[in-house]
């Protein structure tokens, strides 16, 4: 795919634009701030702009606000990253095997999805944060739980029709076990709407992420913009710069993974439709 | 004559909303070792419906198959994969039958690997070898199957069809999508093949002038029975039932291009 069929539109650019600027922070993180964001920096509540070492401020217990927020930009990308990946892989698995098998196989892991998808995703994240215990892994866990039945709906139907292919039948005829034949030969071949669902599933995350740490479910030992918006809650009025920075970073990060996810399915598409 | 192939009375009934299409109605026909059974008939007449039964991709409602002396219609599982070795096909658009990620190599090297005809060391060898057999370069190997032209992928198909060293391929309208020069190339390959490894052929097929090119014996089909089935020659030159007169007299006369000496 060409670059200029990506940033065909300004929204596609703005949006690669922020998750470049995303992905720098997360990866300069620790070269920028080397110790412990969590660690008490300087005065508590130094306000933005006053201390050229602070450039944001401290937090209630003096903690530096920019160290947080780059750190916490790792964890949101991270666990968004991670989520997307199992709730697509599972999904996928899912929903082939649903869609190849046909009959009872698919009735009941059909009926399964249905159940996931009727309870909220979020309480269902919650439940399950709440009973194992918050870690990084537990919240990508908890995310994909609820967020693989949308891959699982998509590749089933994707399945549906590949199965019927000359390709598949050849596969057959040639004396394919059907295992590959599902996996090798179909399942590769479902992917790219999956795929184009990515973006929409790791801002999903991210934002999933935020809340449960709102919610004082995170990662106790990271730092997360979702814990910095709630710890911020306690000092709203005096402090608000301690809730709307990392609430702008969210809305900005979440904005710039589905812009420029669009991008990507829009590119793809156009690529198609000039073929 | 001994026989490679004994189809008896096969039916098969398909429910279109709510009323039922007979798409075969007791079909039987045999093949020897070595042979080429043309099946030809209209559009809808149920060739392709036969040639799916006889691969096991569509169960039929009646009728018994005895393909080298085993019953083909009970088997299951690794022993239906098992015997696949020894029938194969070829589609009629190799562009639909091949795994659009696929490359040629890996569309070769499928069949080698699942039956085991060659160790994993020498399946590249043995890519090469069947690549000449059909009368590609080896240089082909790492294209992808939208790499190459249309008359190539056939070839590529007969190949990988040919791996197995099978005694029967089924080949439904094969060459019917390629242009006449082409069609003629990969005729006078699946001839030679035949003469080489004594394979049979099942030849699906509405072009008279291909089947004139390539078949032994002919059966016409029409509304899913076989209506006339005899030697080639014969059936071509005087066919004895309607469908088959329609058809003869649908093939277009081939243009004679020698000059006439007055
Ligand atoms: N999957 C299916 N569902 C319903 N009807 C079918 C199906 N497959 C075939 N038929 C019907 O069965 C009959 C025989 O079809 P078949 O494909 O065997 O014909 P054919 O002789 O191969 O035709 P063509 O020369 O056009 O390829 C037709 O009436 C067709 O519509
Ligand atoms: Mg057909």
């Amino acid at each position: 795919m060409s670059l200029g069929r990506l940033f065909r539109s300004p929204e596609a650019v703005a949006g690669f634009a922020i998750l470049g600027l995303l992905v720098a922070i997360a990866l300069l993180a620790p070269v920028l701030f080397p110790g412990d964001p969590l660690a008490i920096a300087g005065q508590p509540l130094t306000r933005p702009f006053q201390d050229w070492t602070l450039p944001l401020g401290t937090d209630r217990l003096g903690r530096d606000v920019l160290a947080g927020l780059f750190h916490g930009a790792r964890t949101s990308l991270a666990v968004g990253l991670a989520a997307a990946a199992a709730s697509i892989l599972v999904g996928s698995v899912v929903g082939t095997v649903a869609g190849f098998a046909g009959g009872l196989v698919d009735e009941v892991l059909m009926r399964i999805t249905d159940a996931f998808q009727t309870v909220p995703g979020f309480l269902l994240s919650l439940a399950l944060v709440s009973v194992v215990g918050p870690s990084l892994g537990v919240v990508v866990a908890a995310i994909a739980l609820s967020a693989w039945t949308g891959p699982a709906r998509i590749a089933r139907a994707e399945v549906l029709s590949i199965r019927e292919r000359d390709y598949v039948a050849s596969a057959r005829v040639i004396g394919m076990h059907p295992v590959e034949i599902a996996f090798r030969e179909v399942l590769p071949n479902a992917l790219p709407p999956v795929l184009a669902l990515s973006s929409v599933i790791v801002a999903a995350a991210i934002l999933t992420e935020a809340a449960l740490s709102f919610l004082g479910l995170g990662d106790p030992n990271r730092v997360t913009w979702g814990g910095m918006i709630a710890e911020g809650r306690a000092v709203l009025r005096s402090a608000p710069y301690l809730s709307v920075i990392p609430g702008i970073a969210l809305v900005l990060a979440v904005l710039g993974v589905y812009l420029a996810g669009e991008g990507v399915v829009e590119g793809t598409a156009a690529r198609e439709g000039q073929a | 004559m001994s026989t490679l192939l004994q189809v008896e009375g096969l039916s098969k009934r398909y429910r279109r909303g709510n009323q039922e299409v007979a798409a075969l109605d007791g079909v039987s026909l045999s093949i020897a070792p070595g042979e080429t059974l043309a099946l030809v008939g209209p559009s809808g007449s149920g060739k392709s419906t036969v040639a799916r039964i006889l691969l096991r991709l569509v169960e039929p409602d009646a009728g018994r198959i005895s393909f080298n002396g085993e019953a083909l219609l009970g088997l299951r599982g690794a022993a239906l994969r098992a015997i696949r070795a020894n029938l194969q096909m070829v589609f009629q658009d190799p562009m639909a039958a091949f795994n659009p990620r696929a490359t040629v190599a890996g569309l070769i090297d499928d069949p080698l690997r699942i039956h085991g005809i060659v160790g994993r060391a020498e399946r590249p060898r043995a890519i090469a070898t069947l690549l000449e057999r059909v009368g590609l370069a080896t240089e082909l190997a790492g294209r992808r199957v939208h790499e190459i032209s249309g008359g190539q992928r056939q070839r590529v198909a007969i190949a990988r069809a040919l791996a197995t060293r099978p005694a029967l391929i089924v080949l439904d309208e094969a060459v019917s999508a390629l242009d006449v020069l082409v069609r003629a190339d990969i005729l006078s390959l699946l001839a030679e093949l035949q003469r080489d490894e004594g394979v049979a052929y099942l030849f699906i097929s509405h072009d008279l002038g291909a089947v004139r090119a390539i078949a032994h014996r002919i059966a016409i089909m029409d509304g899913g029975r076989i209506v006339e089935q005899g030697e080639a020659a014969t059936v071509i030159a005087a066919p004895a039932s309607a469908t088959g007169r329609a058809l003869v007299a649908a093939t277009p006369e081939l243009p004679v291009f020698k000059e006439t000496v007055s």
